[in-house]
């Protein structure tokens, strides 16, 4: 079984993927860029919750006299949660891209400025 | 069912209300029947929330199974004295601003969207006194999302283009925000098992030094210091306030930000405590110095603008700044200070966004140089200003002066006078931005001819502002009641026995 470093590989992958996230959130100027930045930034949360919701050996959490050891459920409910949240807030944002793209004709953050300085 | 049953549900209620009229109010489709629907159960819930007080006040903290479903499984809702303070702040503002709303909304949104408007003014009530009433830190995750969902699309609802802008710009801050409050619930999930806010308190001490906790506080602090517009966080404020329909304007800046200051109280106080909070991360010293930078960098903000909403908002920026400096005393006179001046700002700053709304309504602008001889066309708004200015300021006899008084005795308690200098001078440098709408408003004749035939806002306008800012001086000459409540709310904070 891997152990150290390794051993915590999907902790690794929920950094990764956070500030990959926020990298996006920060360095694009494109809205809907923006908007997969911070999708990707919820979703390795999602990610944070679920791993630590897995008990060594542990099964689906189904009760069944065969087995005696599960994974803790509450994690993946607050994730289902969290997830229904999460499309709720990009189709929010999208929603609002739309509009600014009728409003601005553009999606890109340096234009909008050019225009909401000129008017 | 009987009166005493109905009571014991009031926390549950408080929530279920407004959250069950907001489809009610969509499937109506016009402005009209929404508006009555929306007015009709803001009040109710107004009704509820001094009930609770009432309760909090005789019973001592309330605790209510959702569902039935007992504590460290079901969800508990928990209503402490501060709790049932803020229900009474976040109801009683919507209570006043909903008559103001069918007038000033007529002129800045269209009409086959204030069905809509109710709508989502309606979550996003819910979601703010949901987030008070809760006694479980995921339900407040959720809680907050739906407030700040329904607000970023209330300000997306602005006359202007730039609200979108401002709306997508509060939207990836306040996303942000609320993620880093889910991944510090997380980690403290992972350290305790529990998300019960009672539990997680009685865990706490046996792990307050470890790491994961350490950052899981962090992660909260950065969050809701983001949702509370805390300086230098702040930047999503003054756009969205400037841009957003007034009455929304008005909601948010009197609920939203103290909401947000609400959690950081029950974040690191009931749930942290005072040994993680302010021994081991020193959370007193950053907030302090940031509080002090806020009321500094917003009041000087403040008087350079040229549009009174975007004044309005900077001078949020500085108060916010007022309200944290009483958190970060932590001690018993600070956090009176503290809570007592969530209540009076939230009066004082609502009637000023209020006032912003009827000028809007009359002269379609709210660029200070155009509000010349205001003060002779609309006496009656004009008049409301200076009351609310003088608030503000902090002048006696306005509920402004209270919580000054109180930030400035507890910052002399522990020695700390330039605190107390800061508060002043930002008091004076409040003072010069609300004189330069004064000035302009009653001495200075309009330059611009069309705007000579402008009168009186409507009465429905006016009897909000007036009643939000008559509430504001009557706890500025009375104020045992809202400083007793805080006081009381400060000392169920700190543990201790008043």
């Amino acid at each position: 079984m891997l152990t150290g470093f390794l051993g915590l590989y999907n902790y690794w992958i929920v950094i990764l993927l956070m500030m990959s996230g926020l990298y996006i959130l920060i360095a694009c100027g494109n809205l809907i860029k923006k908007v997969i930045g911070l999708s990707i930034f919820q979703t390795s949360v999602f990610i944070l919750f679920i791993s630590m919701g897995k008990v060594h050996g542990g099964t689906a959490p189904i009760l069944d006299p065969g087995f005696s050891l599960y994974s803790n459920p509450l994690p993946h409910v607050l994730i289902l949660t969290a997830i229904v949240v999460g499309v709720a807030t990009t189709a929010l944002a999208l929603a609002l891209i739309v509009r600014i793209h009728l409003a601005y004709g553009t999606v890109e953050e340096d234009e909008i400025q050019e225009k909401e300085d000129v008017a | 069912m009987s009166g005493a049953g109905v009571l014991h549900h009031l926390p549950i209620l408080q929530v279920l209300v407004p959250l069950l009229a907001a489809p009610v109010a969509l499937l109506l489709r016009r402005g009209y029947p929404a508006w009555v629907l929306a007015t009709g159960v803001s009040w109710l819930v107004l009704v509820m929330a001094m009930g609770l007080v009432r309760q909090v006040l005789i019973n001592g903290t309330l605790s209510y199974e959702l569902g039935g479903w007992a504590p460290p499984w079901g969800i508990e809702y928990r209503v402490d004295v501060l709790g049932a303070f803020m229900a009474l702040i976040v109801s009683g503002i919507a209570a006043v601003i909903m008559p103001f709303s069918r007038r000033s909304l007529a002129a800045e949104i269209p009409a086959d969207r204030s069905a809509m408007f109710y709508t989502l003014i309606l979550l996003c009530l819910t979601g703010l006194l949901g987030i008070v009433m809760t006694g479980d830190a995921f339900n407040l995750f959720v809680f907050l999302e739906v407030s700040s969902l329904s607000s970023y699309a209330l300000i997306s609802m602005g006359r202007r283009r730039e609200a979108l802008t401002a709306a997508f710009q509060y939207l990836i801050m306040g996303t942000i925000g609320a993620t880093a409050i889910l991944i510090g619930v997380g980690l403290l999930y992972m350290m305790t098992g529990t998300l019960n806010m009672a539990d997680l308190a009685e865990r706490m001490p046996d792990i307050a030094h470890t790491r994961t906790v350490t950052a899981a506080f962090a992660f909260i602090v950065v969050g809701v210091a983001l949702k509370t517009a805390l300086f230098p966080l702040h930047l999503w404020l003054p756009n969205a306030y400037t841009y957003a329909p007034s009455v929304v304007s008005a909601f948010l800046a009197a609920t939203a930000t103290k909401v947000g200051v609400y959690m950081l109280l029950r974040f690191s106080f009931t749930i942290f405590g005072g040994l993680l909070a302010f021994e081991i991360m020193n959370l007193d010293r950053l907030l302090l110095v940031l509080a002090l930078l806020a009321a500094l960098y917003g009041s000087t903000a403040a008087v350079f603008q040229t549009d009174l909403k975007r004044m309005l908002a900077y001078s949020s920026v500085a108060q916010i700044g007022y309200t944290v400096a009483g958190v970060s005393f932590a001690s018993l006179t600070g956090l009176t200070a503290g809570i007592v001046h969530l209540f009076n700002h939230a009066l004082v700053k609502g009637g000023l966004f209020l006032v912003a709304g009827c000028v809007l309504l009359r002269i379609g602008n709210v660029t200070i140089e155009r509000m010349a001889g205001l003060g002779r066309t609309m006496p009656w708004t004009m008049a409301a200003f200076v009351v609310g200015g003088l608030g503000l300021v902090g002048v006696p006899a306005t509920a402004g002066f209270i919580s000054k008084w109180y930030l400035v005795q507890a910052a002399l308690e522990r020695g700390w006078w330039p605190v107390a200098v800061v508060v002043l001078f930002t008091s004076l440098l409040a003072a010069v931005y609300v004189w330069r709408v004064v000035e302009v408003a009653y001495f200075r004749t309009p330059a611009q001819t069309s705007d000579a035939g402008v009168g009186e806002a409507p009465l429905s306008m006016l009897v909000s502002v007036w009643v939000m800012l008559a509430i504001m001086v009557y706890f500025g000459i009375n104020a045992s009641l809202t400083t007793g409540l805080a006081r009381q709310a400060a000392s169920g904070l700190l543990g201790t026995a008043l």
